[in-house]
């Protein structure tokens, strides 16, 4: 018997990989969808080979609102999951001077994959199933000096995935919220992160299958980054505001 | 970066690893000159570290293709071998060859051209290998194999990464009806009976013995031999067939710590290797092991190499001719009761015949033991390699960490065309690790 499909947003991410490979071990075909997209032949050919389930590539830019209705008219058959990874750091000191920068930023992270879902969850809603899930991120918690432009996007994103939670929670459809901490990706590839604190991007996507499966609302990838965060978010603003985080 | 293998001895300052995730990115890195690739780092020694340039292979972690009818995987080299079980396994397909671990990358077991418990009858990693593509020096990439660049064919099982940067594969693996084992253990009281069984189950696909090394006198390698072979349907019990495949997940444990130094001492191996000769007595005979635990017990613990402490261990491996095999192993074992520095893994294989050009097996035994990397244990260690050299064996490049190029020349004629190709070929200058500067190959 054949399972429903996952859609993956941003496919060329090594966490949005990841969580293909996750749900293509369940038996679950997968359609990948990014810019680029015929960059990802080969690892379609990685994910039917290890696990004999069908893969389609499909071209999607999150910066295209215009495309995004044909975008999902155009997927073989409307997913039951969806998983968004779309992500966009770009540079502090840059998104500090250049307001088109952070407007880059703020679009990839925010407006784009916000788009996508609302476009999915108003046909999901008519479906009456379905997981929407979005990879937002712990910066979004709390702005720092170090990276509030890219950490505010990621705001703007969990509070829209908690606003659609809450609308489509009786019609059938559940939205995962995803907050990792550090994740060893291409992202973070030149950073010296903590190795107790950084996940494989694997870990990241167990961790969503069973978020789905569970119907969870909200997870941290790492629990001690629930910790950090709680302390991070708790601490009053006359001193934070001092802080090197 | 620091950076060892899995004995974590010895550690070197590596400041330069790449991970790159194209050919372009590869050729780049290679381009400076002096670089190792590096698979999973479960060489024990330095044969996959460079301090000018270690290139970590895993990011080339893409299967490419199964062909249902023969059995042959294509794939990258930085395919973990565990991810190849995981996908073929449940579709009757196990790989032919397979090192004690499944947590290496296919590249390091190429490379390694390693041996299994099956070396006997089925031979080395490169009697599964139908062809191999490899980036040279200059980044171009060929494609060898039996009849397509034989010559290169030849050499790359074997060669520790010295002759280029294996890419992708194509492997040949073995139908399997179960992921059953079916296990038989044989006690033997000294060395003379081990090999005695050795030599009488030849068509065992699978056969080792582990040995109880402190044991001297008449009781010298006494041991327990273990023979497999992949169970069929019909052997199964209701409960195996239940999980044909032996797929179901089991706990794993881990060493979160180094252990202190004194750990590992004389009195506890010994009281170790006396329990589990014990337990092995009592299981004598028949039973049905799944294939994790059967090939891979060491995996069940995640970081074991922590158990030998911050020192870091050493390991030594050596192949012994097939005449000369009971007199150099008598002594070698001689060797290390004399010395009181037990192993709690020291293991016992025969061998079969070996092709290509600088693999390290050879028709005869093999004999692997570990030890705590300290002062002591290095000298008993030089001591092993005089005997070994004097009966005719030599060393498994994949094991050392510390052997001079001096007992490598002595040890294998080989030494000198290895040298002449990788100087003739160009790949000298570019591929060179911590191990080959050493060895100076
Ligand atoms: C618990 C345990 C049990 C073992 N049991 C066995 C056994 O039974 N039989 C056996 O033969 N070995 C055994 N080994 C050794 C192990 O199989 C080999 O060392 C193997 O090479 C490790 O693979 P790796 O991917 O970790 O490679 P690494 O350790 O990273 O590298 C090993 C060598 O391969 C080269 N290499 C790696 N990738 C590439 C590449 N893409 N291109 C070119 N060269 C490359 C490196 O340069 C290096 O010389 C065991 C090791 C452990 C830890
Ligand atoms: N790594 C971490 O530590 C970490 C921590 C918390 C949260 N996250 C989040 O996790 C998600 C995945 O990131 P990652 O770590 O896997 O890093 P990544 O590999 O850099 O992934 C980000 C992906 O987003 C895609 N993308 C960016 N803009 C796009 C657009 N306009 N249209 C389509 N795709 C676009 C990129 O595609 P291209 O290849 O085409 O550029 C890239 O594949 C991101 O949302 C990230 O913010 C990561």
């Amino acid at each position: 018997m054949s399972k429903d499909s996952v859609l993956i947003l941003g496919a060329r991410s090594d966490i949005g990989l990841a969580v293909a490979h996750k749900f293509a071990s369940l038996g679950h075909p997968i359609q990948l969808a990014a810019r680029n997209v015929e960059t990802l032949k080969p690892n379609r050919a990685d994910i039917t080979t290890r696990y004999k389930v069908d893969v389609t590539l499909h071209e999607f830019d999150a910066l295209q609102p215009d495309s995004f209705a044909g975008f999902v008219d155009s997927l073989p058959k409307l997913p039951l999951i969806a998983v968004c990874a779309v992500g966009f750091m770009g540079e502090q000191s840059q998104n500090e001077q250049d307001l088109a920068a952070s407007s880059l930023v703020m679009r990839s992270n925010y407006e784009g994959p916000a788009g996508i879902l609302a476009e999915l969850a108003n046909r999901f809603e008519t479906r009456g199933s379905g997981t929407l899930v979005g990879i937002s991120s712990v910066a979004g918690l709390r702005g720092r000096a170090t990276n509030y432009v890219y950490g505010s996007a990621k705001a703007g994103f969990t509070a829209f995935l908690s606003g659609l939670r809450n609308r489509l929670a009786k019609k059938g459809v559940h939205v995962v919220t995803v907050l990792p901490g550090f994740v060893a990706t291409q992202m973070t590839e030149n950073l010296d992160l903590p190795e107790w604190l950084t996940a494989q991007p694997m870990e990241v996507a167990e961790k969503i299958a069973t978020a789905v499966e569970r119907g969870k609302n909200v997870i941290y990838v790492r629990s001690i980054w629930w910790l950090i965060m709680t302390i991070i978010c708790n601490i009053p603003e006359n001193i934070f505001k001092r802080l090197k985080l | 970066m620091m950076l060892s293998g899995w004995g974590r001895f010895p550690v070197i300052y590596a400041p330069v690893v790449d991970r790159p995730r194209s050919e372009a990115e590869l050729t780049a890195a290679q381009a400076k000159g002096g670089v190792i690739a590096r698979g999973n780092g479960r060489a024990y020694g330095d044969s996959a570290v460079s301090r000018r340039g270690t290139i970590d292979m895993r990011h080339f972690n893409r299967m490419i293709s199964f062909d249902a009818e023969t059995g042959i995987l294509v794939a990258e080299s930085g395919v973990m071998l565990a991810d190849v079980i995981t996908s073929f396994l449940p579709r009757g397909w196990f790989p032919l060859v397979t090192p004690g671990t499944k947590f290496v990358t296919l590249g390091g077991m190429i490379a390694a051209d390693v041996h299994g418990k099956n070396h006997h009858r089925d031979g080395s990693m490169s009697a599964a290998l139908e062809w191999v593509d490899v980036m040279d020096q200059s980044g171009q990439v060929h494609r060898a194999s039996r009849t397509q660049n034989p010559e290169l064919f030849d050499w790359v099982p074997g060669s520790m990464g010295l002759t280029g940067i294996i890419l992708r594969a194509a492997i040949r693996l073995q139908s399997v009806e179960t992921g059953w084992i079916r296990q038989t253990t044989i006690p033997a009281k000294n060395l003379a009976e081990a090999m005695e069984i050795f030599e009488t189950s030849d068509d065992s696909p699978y056969s080792v013995a582990w040995i109880d090394c402190l044991k001297g006198g008449a009781n010298r390698g006494r041991s327990l031999v273990m023979l497999g072979e992949h169970a069929s349907g019909d052997m199964l019990g209701a409960q195996e067939n239940d999980d044909r495949y032996a797929l179901r997940p089991k706990r794993k444990k881990s060493v979160a710590f180094d252990f202190p130094g004194f750990a590992m001492s004389g009195p506890l191996v010994k009281a170790f290797n006396a329990l589990y000769y014990r337990a092995g007595l009592r299981k004598a005979g028949d039973n049905l092991v799944d294939w994790d635990s059967y090939f891979y017990p060491l995996d069940a613990i995640l970081n074991w190499n922590r158990v030998y402490g911050r020192r870091g261990f050493l390991q030594f491996q050596c192949a012994l001719p097939l005449d000369a095999s009971k007199a150099g192993l008598e002594a070698l074992l001689e060797a290390i009761s004399e010395a009181g520095a037990g192993s709690f893994l020291a293991v016992l294989k025969r061998f079969g015949e070996q092709s290509s050009k600088f693999s390290f097996p050879m028709l005869g035994y093999t004999l692997a033991l570990d030890f705590p990397a300290t002062s002591k244990n290095l000298r008993l260690l030089e001591q092993l390699d005089r005997i070994t050299i004097a009966h005719g064996g030599r060393f498994y490049l994949a094991k050392d960490a510390r052997m001079t190029a001096q007992t490598l020349i002595e040890s294998d004629p080989r030494v000198a065309r290895f040298v002449a190709q990788r100087q003739d070929s160009g790949a000298s200058e570019t591929f060179q690790s911590s191990q080959s500067e050493r060895l100076a190959i």
